[in-house]
């Protein structure tokens, strides 16, 4: 019985306690338990009533939270040391929306520290383990999100994306995954990683799930002055055909990088896509290519300001006997921060710090300029653009650990997006063999739009969803591998 | 390319205290990064407008209303040293 309830979609399930057929405390007890089974070590904290409203469009349905997003009394870390102990006294407006929508919070998941990963490796809490494969990594640094939703542990998620972090992830376990329009949803209460770059969005089996937590989240919030929303907000995907639609695959961006396995599923979509009606067109993005360069100044740069306010003075960590007040700070963040968190904070700071700021900032934020010109450009001739997620399927845990830029490059396709602030959403589109053979693993398609077109960008990927017809599950249902 | 004395000048700006080993291990690989990002220093881009921000936004004001901010327990509540109604910390070193 609970198992079959935990087959039902995030609409329907809220649908049937909106109509009184479901008891939300059912609903969510079956959820509940299976989360208490978790063997990815993907959630930080359960709540032992993860109950929802019994009204509204996601009435019941218990949501996984990334444990980067405030929720008032409990724990909250970030994946880090440094917020071990910590507690918030108030709640996140992305949390608070889905709330208000009669949606329940399952538990926080697991995360890199601070956001900063592409694996679920930087967790000071330990590695979160990819569904699909124990011995391999999610993805990051929703990776906890990413993995609760595709092994059966959680209805749909939340989680954030400022080079990737949710696309990736969900590529890399096969569900869906989509980034907002910077601005889209409300940063407030969202541990802020690099300000101009993170936005909130949704992890969810499908694209009919991602619409709805989309539609009860986005929106202006007087609590963050960078918030937009969306004008006229988001409804249910219906399209079933691409005709007249224009997909862009970027030259720039091409196939070199890119695993053979990932590169057939690649292809086999854009073929789907015409089958559909859509039209293939080659597009510039003669920027795009710069896209790591540039992000991986911007946001450590961002990131060394953001991170100043961990110092032990207010909250979170203090390391004891730690001499004078500088003499706190200093051993407070060295105890308090992972490896890669202190990389991304000494980069930043390099960045920053006079007589470097305009070789490194100021011509990073420059090539920004051009990587969202030439996206304005391209969406002159089409509608989207289209690459593979990620260049691998999920690789091994520790396979990248040994050198930064290896891993930095997981974000190649995504980064620019970001750096552009446009929408997109990544949909699993088939299974590969990694390379040097094994177990084939999920493969991520990506579509991105022109700012605050989310509802066409879903219905262009509701339309390519139900002809993929993407079915499989972790653990051979479905496939047989 | 940035060298050992770089890295402890960078580490006291951003308030990090390294070991040797760390010192050593940093320099390589943030040398190692910023060879990579240096790519960017070659593009010619002086005619280019920087971008902080990419949406449309400017100047997001809202009125000047007085309303009620926390309790002063509310916010001492986490704090690792609270004292007096404040937040207790070590003395800066004796000038």
């Amino acid at each position: 019985m609970s198992a079959e309830l935990r087959q039902l979609g995030v609409a329907e399930a809220s649908r049937r306690v909106a109509a009184g057929e479901l008891a939300a405390a059912e609903y969510a007890e079956a959820w509940r338990a299976a989360a208490a089974e978790d063997e990815l070590n993907a959630f930080l904290w359960r709540a032992e009533n993860a109950s929802g409203g019994s009204e509204g469009p996601l009435a019941g349905v218990p949501v996984a939270v990334k444990d980067i997003f405030c929720i008032e009394g409990v724990p909250t870390t970030a994946g880090s040391r440094i917020l071990e102990s910590y507690a918030p006294p108030y709640t996140s407006t992305a949390v608070r929306r889905l709330r208000e929508a009669g949606a329940g919070v399952l538990g926080k998941t697991n995360m890199d520290e601070f956001a900063m990963g592409s694996s679920n490796e930087n967790s000071a809490f330990g590695p979160v383990l990819n569904p699909w494969d124990l011995g391999r990594v999610p993805g990051g640094s929703s990776g906890g999100s990413a993995a609760v939703v595709a092994g059966g542990l959680a209805p749909c998620a939340i989680g954030t994306d400022t080079g990737g972090s949710i696309r990736q992830p969900a590529a890399l376990c096969g569900i869906v995954g989509l980034k907002p329009t910077y601005g889209a949803i409300s940063r407030y209460g969202m541990i802020a990683f690099a300000s101009s770059l993170d936005q909130c969005g949704p992890l969810t089996r499908d694209v009919t799930d991602a619409a709805l937590l989309l539609a009860a989240m986005q929106g202006w919030d007087r609590c963050d002055s960078t918030s937009i929303g969306i004008e006229g907000g988001i409804g249910a995907p219906r399209r079933e055909d691409l005709v007249g639609l224009r997909f862009g695959v970027p030259a720039e961006l091409a196939a070199d990088s890119v695993d053979a396995g990932v590169r057939a599923v690649f292809e086999a979509t854009l073929g789907r896509i015409e089958e559909l009606g859509g039209e293939i067109a080659e597009v510039s993005l003669p920027h795009a290519e710069h896209g790591i360069s540039a992000y991986y100044v911007i946001a450590p740069a961002e990131a060394s300001s953001n991170l100043a306010r961990y110092d032990g003075v207010r909250y979170g960590m203090r390391a004891p006997d730690a001499g004078d007040l500088i003499e706190m700070y200093e051993e407070t963040r060295a105890q308090g921060f992972g490896t890669e968190v202190k990389r991304r904070i000494m980069l930043g700071t390099y960045a920053l710090s006079s007589g470097y700021y305009d070789a490194y900032y100021g011509q990073a934020q420059k090539v920004r300029t051009k990587i969202a010109a030439d996206f304005d450009t391209a969406f002159g001739e089409i509608d989207f653009v289209v690459t593979p997620t990620s260049p691998s399927v999920a690789f091994n845990l520790g396979e990248k650990t040994a050198d930064p830029l290896a891993m930095y490059m997981n974000d190649f396709f995504t980064v620019p997006m970001s750096l552009a602030g446009i929408p997109a959403i990544s949909i699993p589109a088939g299974l590969a063999e990694p390379e040097g053979g094994g177990t084939r693993l999920p493969v991520g398609f990506q579509i991105a739009a022109p700012a605050f077109a989310e509802q066409r960008l879903l219905e262009a990927a509701f339309a390519l969803e139900q002809a993929i017809g993407f079915a499989q599950r972790p653990g051979g249902g479905g496939d047989g591998g | 390319m940035i060298d050992r004395a770089q890295v402890l000048h960078v580490a006291r700006l951003a308030r990090l205290r390294l070991e040797e080993d760390e010192l050593e291990r940093m320099a390589g690989e943030l040398s190692g990064i910023l060879d990579h990002v240096d790519r960017i220093a070659e593009l010619s881009l002086d005619d280019v407008e920087p971008t902080s921000h990419v949406v449309e936004l400017e100047n997001v004001l809202r009125p000047d209303e007085p309303r009620p901010s926390w309790p002063r327990e509310v916010v001492l509540a986490p704090a690792p040293d609270p004292a007096d109604g404040a937040f207790r910390v070590p003395s800066p070193q004796a000038e």
